[in-house]
């Protein structure tokens, strides 16, 4: 089988690889770059496990060829820590028990990173609307729509006093 | 009930440890979180071992046919492709049937027949995922297509063709067995002397659990050691193990069993699927750790069924709607063989806990089971014991009897619960209610969700044209299999494990037989000790799904893991803290009986500063222990529950239906549960909600129905329709505490009480909601393309 070399960014670190011109860009993650936070949950791209974010539009990794990738920017659950420091999403996750199984959480905590990105304040509805294309067997999804709500309060808090006050007109 | 409870000391409705070490009662946080928001939880398609190989499964397109040839020379050819594993390779060595746990036979692989579409043909096995599919691909096979039967009534007709030839002459029929509970002449006396009587034909179809991780495992095999590590997504590794050594002849001490995380379980993770056998046979084979993850489409298809209960109920009461007798008759379609989950004495599960929550005394209950051209049914969603079934019919049963009698349905329920003051209550069919409180339950309810104005709205609404209904469910669970004079699957008694070592500094270390697919024991069974012992919740830490090391047990479902194994790590527990008073007792030179225990310490009574911490007492134990005693602080137990517990609840739904397109909404939905004591209240409400969004989810949307070819109808996740958070309503949820009285924290299960008690209430709704134009039964799911024929027919319209 031929194969075609990519170099695309996973989680701001440059990556590079030969793949098939086949692999889904979900394999590419879990079993060549073996980071297996991002998940596989169906095959007819309906469930969400595999969300990942590309150039920061929120993508399903399964249906999505991983030389499509390249040159693009790609990130996972595994870059949304700090460190110790847990993104205000994974933190409400947690807080408000937003996961049971945890096999969706990745996914789900993806696809409300691009919510949030792009409606910093969403309503109940809103939030659901925006994990519609993510299933959750688990939850409910009551807790799910609390944690986002909870990270959507805490994002848009003014930055922590130990950051430089930024001017308020400012982007 | 209650006041008693609270007198023995039982009813725990505040905590009783400080929040710092965070016993029962405390919403503490899941300690299994951190990898799972990280994205480092290890389930079984992240493990990857060296020399791993790949195997997929060819499966047959027909539901019923003879296969005339396997040809894989063409799949051998391909770069990569190993092996193709076919049934008569396994019948060389005795492996192409298998028994499975209700004691009926399964194929791994079949040697001339296919029995239902998507049955396993042959394995591939390869070095990579891709190369595996590819091999799947090229496999050619010729097939015969015979006959097909997919209506188990039709399979019961004498002239139809007999499915399970290999049965034996003596069984030449469709007929798997025949099971029945209760009084059959004094029911039907009390039928016949009744004033009013209902009948129903009421169909529970077929559904499927869907986890959103499916089925997948590694059999690794140790050809030098003599070893096989089996890492598999398995609710019940132990029960696995032995069931390996018996079918492989391999010697059991030799067989490991190891979970790692699982993606949601809801009862489709107990069985042994034929992909996990392949993948032993191939390891075996090859030498190599083989691994095999089912795809979605193959989940949907092949394994993990439930439901599929076709139920006649009758219901007989007085004119006033006291209820005097109920009879039930039932055929259960369970595929091509019977391989459900239940205890064997069990063939129908805990149906006959039918009388629900009701107080009569003539019930008299008949399930066949039936096979068909479909794969096994019967397995679980999210309750594997019929419980679902039974809890269907006689609330539906109970609200067409309220409708039909023209009085409102919860006072029909009122008047006839079981009382609080008849607990425990002995069922006409044999079961022992542990206890229950059920007028409270539903007058919660109708006080949360505002039931008379609701009434008072709907016959606005109604005299508008307005399609609005109100469904009722009180509904009675029972889980926590159980007792061993009753219990076991394949002869194994159904009782549970936990084993405790307290180490010197003071921490905590418990392995238990049950396993979690997202329950949060790693924190609940936590907080069990930390009750008991006064240790904190994070010095402790939870074990589970590694048959090496974890104690034995029957594992996860039917909601046990809490009245089991969470009795046995009470009595674990408190079997370190009888030690602990002895060697407190040398410590402080005192007599055992002049201490007393309060808050993690032992101190004597009227000098409370004389005392030892746990801690302390730990310390002792491996450092200053008394002597003739033996040094260390463990215990084990091995616990076989004096009955089931009876969590129960009353849940209210206020559908509105579209009267152009039958959607219908449900625009709110109070549930008050009762699950006895409570570990953790925030762990028990994401449990109710997700049941509830799984007894909405088979209301509303979810079936896998066949066409006459025997055909899957709803095989990829675009035509099973799992609810999204668009359509899953906001649950409002509220408790009520009744303690149960033989279990040692006074706990029940609650996993599977919402999915049991959610969609009567849901179908209640929507019949209560067309009742005037003469709708008296409606079988889920209630798709809008169902209740818009309704509405048409009835001439109701935009
Ligand atoms: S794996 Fe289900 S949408 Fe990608
Ligand atoms: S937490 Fe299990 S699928 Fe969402």
């Amino acid at each position: 089988m031929t194969t075609q070399h990519i170099e695309l960014t996973v989680n701001g670190q440059v990556r590079e690889a030969d793949v098939e011109p086949r692999l889904l860009l979900v394999h590419l993650l879990r079993d060549v770059f073996e980071m297996t936070g991002t998940h596989i949950g169906c095959d007819t791209s309906n469930c969400g496990a595999c969300t990942v974010l590309v150039d920061g539009e929120s993508a399903k990794s399964c249906t999505m060829l991983a030389v499509s990738a390249e040159g693009r920017s790609i990130k996972t659950i595994e870059g949304m820590a700090d460190g110790a420091t847990l993104h205000a999403l994974q933190q409400a996750f947690w807080d408000q028990h937003g996961l049971q199984c945890g096999f969706c959480t990745p996914g789900m905590i993806m696809q409300a990173s691009w919510l949030l990105a792009r409606n910093p304040d969403p309503t109940d509805m809103e939030i659901r609307e925006g994990i519609a294309g993510n299933l959750c067997r688990c939850t409910g999804y009551v807790n799910i729509v609390k944690a986002i709500e909870q990270a959507a309060t805490e994002l848009r808090a003014p930055a922590s006093t130990d950051a430089p006050a930024e001017p308020a007109a400012a982007s | 009930m209650t006041d008693m409870m609270s007198e023995t000391g039982l009813l725990k409705e505040t905590p009783q440890t400080t929040e710092a070490v965070g016993g029962m009662g405390y919403s503490v946080k899941r300690k299994e979180d951190p990898r799972f928001i990280r994205g480092q939880g290890e389930y079984i398609d992240d493990l990857v071992l060296p020399g791993m190989l790949w195997l997929d499964i060819v499966r047959s397109p027909y539901a019923h046919a003879t296969i005339k040839g396997i040809d894989a020379s063409e799949a051998l050819k391909i770069p990569g492709v190993l092996a193709v594993i076919t049934g008569a390779d396994l019948e060389k060595a005795g492996l192409h049937w298998m028994p499975t746990l209700a004691g009926d036979k399964q194929m791994v692989l079949p040697t001339d027949t296919v029995m239902y579409q998507a049955q396993e043909v042959a394995a591939v096995v390869a070095t990579s995922r891709y190369i595996a599919a590819d091999g799947v691909a090229a496999v050619l096979v010729d097939y015969e297509p015979l006959p097909v039967i997919v209506d188990p009534f039709k399979s019961l007709e004498p002239d139809a063709f007999v499915l399970r030839p290999d049965r034996g002459p003596d069984k030449a029929n469709n007929h798997i067995w025949h099971w029945e509970s209760g009084d059959r002449a004094g029911t039907d006396t009390a039928m016949e002397a009744a004033e009013v009587r209902v009948s129903e034909d009421i169909y529970i179809p077929r559904i499927h659990v869907a986890s959103i991780e499916t089925c997948g495992c590694i059999a690794d095999w140790n050809a030098t050691r003599g070893q096989m590590t089996l890492h598999m997504t398995s609710q019940a590794p132990h029960a696995i193990r032995t069931v390996l050594a018996l079918v492989s002849g391999l010697p059991e001490q030799n067989i490991r069993v190891k979970t790692h995380d699982i993606g949601g379980g809801f009862g489709g993770k107990v069985p042994v699927y034929p992909g996990y056998v392949l993948a032993v046979v191939a390891s075996l084979t090859v030498g190599k750790p083989v691994k095999w993850i089912e795809d979605r489409s193959e989940n949907l298809q092949a394994d993990s069924f439930a439901r599929d209960y076709h139920i006649h109920a009758e219901l007989g009461a007085t004119k006033a709607g006291k209820i005097t007798a109920l009879k039930v008759k039932t055929v259960a379609d369970h595929g091509y063989t019977d391989a459900a989950a239940d205890p064997s004495k069990f063939p129908a599960g805990l149906f006959n806990v039918i009388t629900g929550s009701y107080d009569f005394d003539n019930a008299f209950v008949e399930v066949d089971g039936v096979y068909t051209n479909k794969p096994p049914g019967g397995v679980a969603y999210r309750c594997s014991f019929r419980v679902t079934e039974a809890v269907h019919a006689i609330e539906r049963m109970v609200d067409i009897l309220a409708h039909d009698i023209g009085k409102d349905p919860a006072r029909l329920r009122m008047e006839n619960f079981i009382q609080p003051d008849q607990f425990p209550y002995k069922t006409p069919t044999g079961w022992s209610y542990d206890s229950g409180d059920y007028p409270r339950a539903l007058q919660k309810a109708l006080d949360m969700i505002g039931y008379d104005d609701l009434r008072k709205e709907q016959l606005e609404k109604r005299a508008k044209g307005e399609l609005m209904g109100i469904g009722i469910s009180s509904f009675t669970e029972i889980v926590g299999a159980g007792p061993s004079h009753d219990f076991d699957i394949l002869g194994i008694k159904m009782f549970d494990s936990c084993e405790i070592r307290v180490h010197p500094t003071g921490k905590v270390l418990a392995r238990i037989g049950v396993q979690t697919q997202g329950q949060g024991h790693e924190t609940t069974f936590a907080q069990i000790i930390a009750e008991e012992l006064g240790f904190p919740v994070a010095d402790i830490k939870i074990e589970y799904g590694d048959t090496d090391t974890a104690p034995y047990g029957l594992g996860t479902y039917a909601s046990r893991s809490t009245p089991v194994a969470g009795a046995a790590t009470a009595i674990a527990a408190r079997k370190i803290r009888d030690k602990s008073r002895k060697i407190a007792a040398h410590l402080l030179e005192a007599s055992e009986d002049d201490l007393e225990w309060t808050n993690g310490k032992f101190s004597v009574k009227g000098s409370p500063d004389k005392s030892k911490t746990i801690q302390e007492i730990a310390f002792a134990a491996y450092t200053n222990h008394p002597a003739g005693m033996e040094a260390g602080l463990e215990a084990v137990d091995y616990y076989d529950p004096p009955n089931l517990t009876c969590p129960f609840g009353s849940y209210i739904c206020v559908v509105d239906i579209d009267r152009g397109t039958g959607q219908v909404t449900v625009r709110r939905f109070v549930a008050v549960d009762d699950c006895g004591n409570i570990i953790n209240p925030m762990i028990v409400d994401g449990q109710i909600h997700g049941g509830l969004t799984m007894g909405f989810a088979p209301s509303l949307y979810e079936e896998i129905s066949y066409d006459e070819l025997g055909n899957n109808l709803a095989g990829t996740f675009m035509d099973y329709l799992l609810p999204t958070a668009v359509e899953t309503p906001a649950w409002e949820t509220g408790k009520t505490v009744t303690p149960s009285p033989h279990h040692p924290i006074g706990a029940k299960g609650v996993g599977e009480s919402a999915t049991v008690g959610a969609p009567p209430a849901i179908n209640n709704a929507v019949v209560d909601a067309l009742w005037h134009l003469g709708v008296r039964n409606i079988d889920i799911p209630l798709t809008p393309q169902k209740i818009w024929a309704i509405l048409n027919e009835k001439g109701v319209t935009a």
